[in-house]
């Protein structure tokens, strides 16, 4: 946890910043930022229309990508992989196009309380235009999700359950195979969120069964506008496109048309290649850091910011009392001082933490808040960091003229 | 920003407020709501002969939003709905872009806010009792 090992992002080395807001996006290594350019520099061209060599290389460089992707995920088939602009767009999609086919009046959705707005909003909006109805599946005080609430909330009249794989205010992970297993019991299609588990935990959707799952490049050490929709083949194929033009077609008559294969019939017009080859980086990247290193280096770093936040009165951590159910995020209130005041002051000491609702707003009424501060950490995080969040954690309420 | 920003006149009025308090007899009442920072105050004045006789806020938010209502009132309380207004005018005009230092000296306390101009996410929340104050006294 020393200097050497961020020496290869360019923010961090650059700027005077204790970077602890990697749940909104993580810093990118010098080696995607690296990729990305070459791309542009060596590779440019407008994929799939081209029939000449520059072209092909361009359309080999993102197709390369996608398969980088699937393997992450362990999709069976590279067609399953969508790229989108970001974990939002991939749940849009979803939600207009597989509810606009499976949802009929009178059906159900159930999302969690917990969910981000981009895996509520969508839904909220395909119930209302299908006449079907939300149903929301409350979580405790810490964060956990009953699998007997759940049972409970199930039956035939569900159709679709939307379900974060880790919670981006709590950092609790949820066992999304046992959910999706009820679910399907149900009849049910699973869609997960996993935002904010991919980048931290190995997510294996044949393993875990999920039909859908969605994440963002940004938040896994990409450049942002590069996201991904993972879909089962067999499911994607009876699907409607989500957008129509150019690229996701067969062909096209005066009167209708017919769509392109999996994957491209979701990909219209345009495709962002600088993205995908930057994504493909960062997955190769974080292989070469290894799993086992990353999520030591997460657990290490939230049990050590815990531990001493625990020490200071007045702060009270949002989620469980076990620091690791917070896989590096720690999302807290001081008594008496608002969170966008908190923010404020950490930022006059170079510390970057987020504050407010963290587009979770019905989560944060469900439990009594207005708003919140979090910290979330990623491997590259120092002991450093993190003593400079407490030091000035401890400070806050004195310079807001408590005691 | 600078480091002293949350200077004691500032975090004095939020943690100790001299007007957060309904107001008996008033006749003017307006809620104001920032909702970026979800600051949410109720003000309430009690208008007599055109003078400003009492004033108070309640309801809740960041520390700017509530230190700056409780300094305005400080100010504008035993003043004319005119000079209210005409001070209003003084400190949107500080906020936004530049005012000559002797009209920085008639906000007195208020005048403290002058750094949130440079912090446009705060801005709201500094002008929210001034704004919500304008639009009552204009009805
Ligand atoms: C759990 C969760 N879902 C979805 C999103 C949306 O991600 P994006 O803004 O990249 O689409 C986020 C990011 O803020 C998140 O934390």
């Amino acid at each position: 946890m020393k200097a050497a090992k961020i020496s290869n992002f360019p923010v961090l080395d650059e700027q005077k910043i204790h970077y602890l807001d990697n749940a909104a996006t993580t810093q990118k290594p010098g080696c995607v930022i690296t990729a990305a350019a070459n791309y542009y520099r060596q590779h440019n061209a407008n994929p799939m229309r081209g029939l000449y060599a520059l072209s092909i290389a361009a359309t080999d460089a993102y197709e390369k990508a996608r398969q980088s992707v699937a393997d992450f995920v362990h999709a069976a088939d590279s067609r399953e992989i969508i790229f989108t602009r970001n974990a939002t767009e991939s749940l849009n999609l979803v939600a207009s196009s597989y509810g606009s086919m499976a949802l009929s009046e009178g059906d159900e959705i159930i999302v969690t309380i917990v969910e981000h707005h981009s895996n509520f909003l969508p839904w909220q909006q395909a119930a209302k235009r299908a006449g079907a109805k939300v149903v929301f599946f409350e979580c405790e005080q810490d964060g956990t999700l009953s699998i007997e609430t759940f049972r409970s909330l199930l039956n035939e009249r569900t159709k679709i359950v939307a379900m974060t794989q880790l919670s981006n205010v709590f950092g609790r992970s949820y066992d999304v195979k046992a959910f999706a297993a009820a679910a399907h019991e149900a009849g049910a299609v699973f869609v997960c969120d996993g935002a904010q588990s991919v980048p931290h935990m190995p997510v294996d959707v044949q393993e875990l069964d999920v039909d859908f799952l969605a994440f963002s490049g940004h938040k896994m050490y990409a450049p942002m506008g590069i996201g991904v929709l993972y879909g089962k083949a067999a499911l994607l194929e009876e699907m409607p496109p989500f957008l129509y033009g150019g690229e996701m077609i067969e062909y096209v008559t005066r009167e209708g048309a017919t769509y392109a294969e999996l994957p491209h019939k979701f990909e219209a017009g345009t495709v962002n290649v600088g993205g995908a080859v930057g994504l493909d980086e960062a997955i190769a990247f974080m292989h070469r850091i290894g799993w086992e290193k990353i999520i030591k280096s997460e657990d290490d770093l939230t049990v050590y910011a815990f531990e001493k936040m625990q020490q200071i009165p007045h702060i009270h951590i949002i989620g469980s009392s076990d620091p690791l159910e917070h896989h590096g995020i720690l999302t807290f209130t001081i008594d008496g001082v608002h969170p966008h005041d908190v923010a404020a002051i950490f930022d006059s000491e170079d510390v970057a933490v987020r504050a407010g609702h963290h587009c979770a707003q019905p989560l944060h009424k469900h439990l009594g808040l207005f708003s919140t501060t979090r910290a979330s950490l990623a491997f590259y995080n120092t002991k450093e960091d993190v003593d400079a969040f407490i030091d000035c954690l401890a400070s806050i309420r004195g310079r807001m003229g408590y005691e | 920003m600078s480091k002293t920003f949350y200077n004691e006149i500032l975090t004095d009025h939020n943690v100790n407020p001299t007007h957060k308090h309904s107001i008996e007899g008033a006749n003017f009442s307006l809620e104001g709501v920032n909702p970026s920072c979800g600051d949410d105050i109720v003000l309430s004045l009690k208008v007599e002969d055109g003078i400003i006789t009492d004033g108070g806020y309640e309801g809740d938010g960041c520390a700017i939003s509530q230190a700056s209502a409780d300094m305005m009132l400080d100010l504008v309380i035993g003043k004319s709905k005119e000079e209210a207004l005409r001070l209003s005018d003084i400190f949107l005009r500080m906020i936004k872009d530049e005012i000559t230092e002797e009209e920085k000296e008639e906000l007195e306390e208020a005048g403290v806010l002058e750094d949130v101009s440079h912090m446009p996410a705060r801005v709201k929340c500094a002008v929210l009792g001034w704004h919500t104050m304008e639009e009552m006294l204009a009805e």
